[in-house]
């Protein structure tokens, strides 16, 4: 008995450090869940000689939450467009200055000088999109580039509409459809947003992921989506096709960059400048089904994607997309109030 | 044969009307859901909504996703220490807390012991996240440890009450026999109580077993790099839709525990 | 009945006792230490961290999430009251009350819904023989070995609108449209009872399994009916099974978050949900603790009278 306790308990110990023993090279990726392309890593790691681990999160929430207080092992981060401003005011983000990297010059022009980080001395594009509507246009027949469809929906979508819980994103696609700016405070036009969302919901199905399968399934005919995942459902359902509201949508981008208390920041370094390689750039848009924000990328895709209607935005539907910033507490607290009166 | 037994086949004395239907009908409840997972964990198609015909080919994937196995085998891991743990000292603190006179702080002890069930995990998990953040910094050190200690910590009231319900009202005329006799505390545990408490620890071993398995929310939120485990694996997933992949690894784990199930049983009945 | 066995075993019972009096103080004594290893880990795991959790709920909320470190009562006065957003007018926080109500309503029918499919399901276990009863409790115990996730989508596929069940009643010609059971609260119950019903039959397992059937056969002696039995004799044996039972299930409904998020359809929120949604999104960590801080004291309370309550008797019994 004694003798099986004291091997089970070396197991144990021998077990723990596994982890926590260090090989030559290793990095530390802190990534959206089913987002990063395996064969990507394996090609880093063959490259390189390092040994990469990749972690998953599902909202930039608990990314954040779980930088913050340190200790945590990463040295890479995805936030989005969004939280990005959050991340360098904290002082969670170490300046790589990924601007002078060899590889920087395939940046394509419009992503080298975001709103959300100029001059990019932290970040380097991973992949970007919209948040649209998907719609079965086999089950509604109009017009789908307006966000009338979520906030007054004609008779015939009432309660075959799903929402994501994603309150920002509704919030904002709510304050742009009243006609207000993203992030505002003004006070009458969430009052208008409130009442919308309030009359809209109970025309609404369901408040949750999963798109794709209600969609495909035909349990809704219209969802809020991300547009990769709407160009998922049409691979498995032709008649799916996404909608940019032309009354306003938000746009995002996803941005690789190191962590001030990383560990391994040569490696990371090596890795920010491996993603702005047209060949590996286009490694993540195949898995994710996103465009990425490097020139001459597509030269490597898959021939359906760069051309997909779910990523290149129509002309006249382009000014209408807009990349949130993070929105300030006033703001934040106005639409959780909101957000929770819609779902008590 | 004894006058009893055969009283017994006149008079079913256990027998209860309507039990075993609704027994019967529960079991059929709780597989039904798990039958369409099996059935479509073949499914051909990607989609976990829509039957599009019979395939392996989610089975071939699962096998190939070096990720998707890594993680399964991790969540194994953690939740056998952490039940085995638990039950041992949901064990001695439900003897500490029923074999003794009414004490001082005993309420207390119970409410103590039964607080993970009472805050949602997000709060456990936010708690656990800040405090284990100083812990790591100071030490430097990463493993799985802090996992363990916390699905530990949260499978304890899990393992304690069906433990502490068994104990309850146990006769211990027996336990106080053996000591009369002789008998060393340890060898009138090990001979008396714990034969008598055993389905209770066994009840509680596969509790916290069960709900270590099944944690999320506590273990997205204490992870270090590289530690996944299969639910936080598939909340990464949930945004954009969990493929029949996890369908077909669910299925092959219920095959293989119940292979494992029977054949022990089988062996232990031969 | 228990008094009466008592009075006549005291006197025997006296002698004996005296005699041993002292050493089973001392037992006693170290019989409380027992207790110590699992509350130093609970102490480490769990509840100590928790003051992190209280103290915040007194500070004033960091602009994306986290705190500042600046006393302030926000979080609490949020919990309670509401200033609406428009007029400024202070009033109750209705949201935050019909979002306790729901919680509180579901998880009861939960536990009531598993305690009625549990209990017999557990005596039917307890009843078998000994060498089959360990295999039935694998059996209710596997289907909770897939993940909670995945048996909360597979839930989704049996009552979804063209799921098993609808597509059954409608091949059958029994119904013609299909119910509409998949984003209800009534899938939330369904989802919460499924999901917690093995913390409800493996407790009253333990309990039931130890029943003696000398005093169920020597109530059918004195010719009472089976109803009779179940709700005098069984019943008041087994309560401890029932009151751990319940509580393992009613606590963590009330916290639930998977299940009403996927089955709910997220069209209405749960305590969980709420609370959730202040440390993540809504970036209120106060509001958050501070709402976590009073269901703990809510919980705590209502499990302290539950169990004095349910336990009163029980104790005397043997």
């Amino acid at each position: 008995m004694r003798r099986v306790i004291k091997n089970l308990i070396s197991a144990l110990v021998a077990l723990m450090f596994v982890n926590a023993a260090h090989a030559a090279g290793e990095l530390h990726i802190f990534n959206w869940g089913d987002y990063t392309n395996p064969d990507l890593i394996a090609k880093f790691e063959q490259m390189y000689d390092v040994k990469v681990t990749i972690t998953d999160y599902d909202s930039n929430e608990t990314a954040l939450s779980k930088v913050r207080p340190g200790g945590h092992g990463f040295d890479i981060a995805v936030p989005t467009s969004s939280h990005i401003p959050i991340w360098i005011e904290e002082g969670l983000l170490m300046q790589t200055n990924p601007n002078e990297m060899p590889n920087f010059v395939h940046v394509a022009e419009q992503w080298r000088n975001p709103d959300w980080e100029p001059g990019r001395n932290y970040s380097v594009p991973w992949t970007w999109g919209s948040t649209g509507i998907s719609v079965n246009t086999a089950m509604y027949g109009g017009e789908i580039n307006t966000s009338e469809l979520f906030f007054s929906p004609p008779d015939e979508l009432h309660g075959r509409i799903n929402i994501v819980p994603e309150m920002n994103d509704v919030m904002n696609m709510a304050i742009m459809y009243e006609g207000g700016q993203p992030c505002t405070t003004d006070k009458e036009v969430l009052m208008r947003v409130r009442d919308t969302v309030m009359a809209a919901k109970e025309n609404w199905k369901s408040i949750d992921y999963g798109t794709k399968e209600k969609l495909v399934s035909g349990d809704v005919a219209v969802s809020m989506n991300w547009n990769g995942y709407s160009k998922r459902a049409r691979e498995e359902n032709p008649d799916i096709a996404f909608g940019y509201p032309k009354q306003g949508y938000p746009l995002w981008m996803d941005n690789v960059a190191v962590l001030a208390d990383a560990k391994n920041v040569e490696n990371a370094k090596l890795f920010q400048n491996f993603l702005m390689d047209p060949e590996n750039a286009a490694m993540i848009s195949a898995f994710a089904q996103y465009a990425n924000g490097i020139a001459g990328s597509e030269a490597y895709m898959p021939a359906d994607l760069a051309s997909a209607p779910e990523i290149a935005i129509p002309a006249e539907l382009q000014s209408a997309g807009v990349f949130v910033p993070p929105c300030p507490p006033e703001a934040q607290q106005l639409y959780t109030a909101i957000w929770t009166e819609v779902q008590k | 044969m004894s006058e009893v037994q055969v009283r017994r086949k006149q008079f079913a004395v256990r027998k209860l009307p309507g039990f075993q239907s609704t027994a019967v009908l529960c079991f059929v409840l709780l597989y039904a859901p798990i039958a369409a997972l099996v059935i479509y964990s073949f499914n051909a198609g990607t989609n976990i909504a829509l039957w599009e015909g019979f395939s392996l080919k989610w089975y071939h994937v699962a096998w190939q996703n070096e990720q998707v196995q890594e993680v399964t085998i991790r969540s194994f891991i953690i939740a056998s220490v952490a039940s085995f743990s638990a039950t041992l000292l949901a064990t001695l603190a439900a003897l500490g807390t029923t074999r003794t006179e009414n004490y001082r702080g005993r309420t207390a002890i119970y409410a103590l012991i039964n607080q993970p069930l009472m805050v949602p995990e997000i709060v456990t998990g936010v708690a656990l996240l800040i405090f284990f953040a100083i812990i790591k910094t100071v030490t430097g050190y990463h493993g799985l440890f802090y996992l363990m200690l916390a699905h530990t910590a949260f499978c304890i009231p899990f393992a304690y009450l069906p433990i502490r319900a068994r104990l309850e009202g146990m006769d211990i005329s027996l336990e106080t026999a053996a000591q009369d006799l002789y008998a060393t505390p340890w060898m009138t545990f090990r001979r008396i109580t714990l034969p008598l408490l055993w389905p209770g620890v066994l009840a509680g071993a596969m509790l916290a077993f069960v709900i270590s398995l099944d944690d999320v929310v506590i273990t997205e939120l204490v992870k270090s790099a590289g530690q996944d485990t299969l639910p936080t694996y598939m909340l990464g997933q949930l945004r954009r839709g969990v493929t029949p992949e996890v369908n077909a690894i669910s299925s092959a784990l219920l095959g293989v525990s119940i292979l494992l199930v029977s054949l022990f049983y089988i062996l232990r009945n031969r | 009945m228990a008094e009466t066995e008592n009075t006549s075993s005291v006197l025997a019972a006296q002698s004996h006792q005296v005699a041993i009096e002292a050493s089973r103080r001392n037992k006693i004594r170290n019989f409380r230490l027992l207790s110590m290893p699992a509350l130093i880990v609970l102490t480490i795991g769990a509840a100590g961290p928790l003051l992190i959790m209280l103290v915040y709920s007194f500070l004033k909320a960091a602009p994306y999430g986290g705190v500042v470190w600046e006393p302030s009562i926000d979080g609490w006065f949020g919990v309670f009251l509401k200033k609406d957003i428009f007029d400024g007018t202070i009033s109750i926080a209705t949201a935050h009350l019909s979002i306790l109500w729901r919680s509180v309503n579901l998880s009861i029918q939960s536990t009531l819904l598993a305690l009625i499919l549990g209990f017999p399901t557990a005596y039917f276990i307890a009843t078998r023989s000994v060498q089959t009863r360990n295999l039935w409790l694998f059996l209710i115990t596997i289907p909770f070995w897939t993940n909670l996730l995945i048996r909360t989508f597979a839930i989704m596929q049996v009552i979804r609108d063209q799921g098993i069940i609808n597509n059954f009643l409608i091949g059958w010609g029994l119904i013609e449209s299909p119910i509409e059971m998949l984003y209800t609260d009534f899938a939330i119950m369904l989802g919460m009872t499924y999901v917690y019903l093995p913390l409800m039959v493996l407790p009253l397992y333990a309990s039931i399994e130890k029943l003696d059937f000398r005093l169920v056969e020597a109530a059918y002696d004195l010719y009472a009916t089976r109803l009779r039995v179940l709700w005098r004799i069984i019943i008041p044996l087994v309560r401890p099974g029932i009151v751990a039972g319940s509580i393992l299930v009613f606590v963590p409904s009330l916290g639930a978050y998977v299940t009403p998020r996927v089955l709910g359809g997220g069209k209405h929120l749960m305590l969980g949900n709420l609370i959730e949604l202040q440390f993540g999104q809504g970036r209120n960590w106060p509001l958050g603790a501070a709402l976590s801080i009073f269901l703990l004291c809510v919980v705590m309370g209502a499990l302290l009278i539950y169990v004095r309550v349910a336990q009163r008797g029980t104790t005397e019994h043997v």
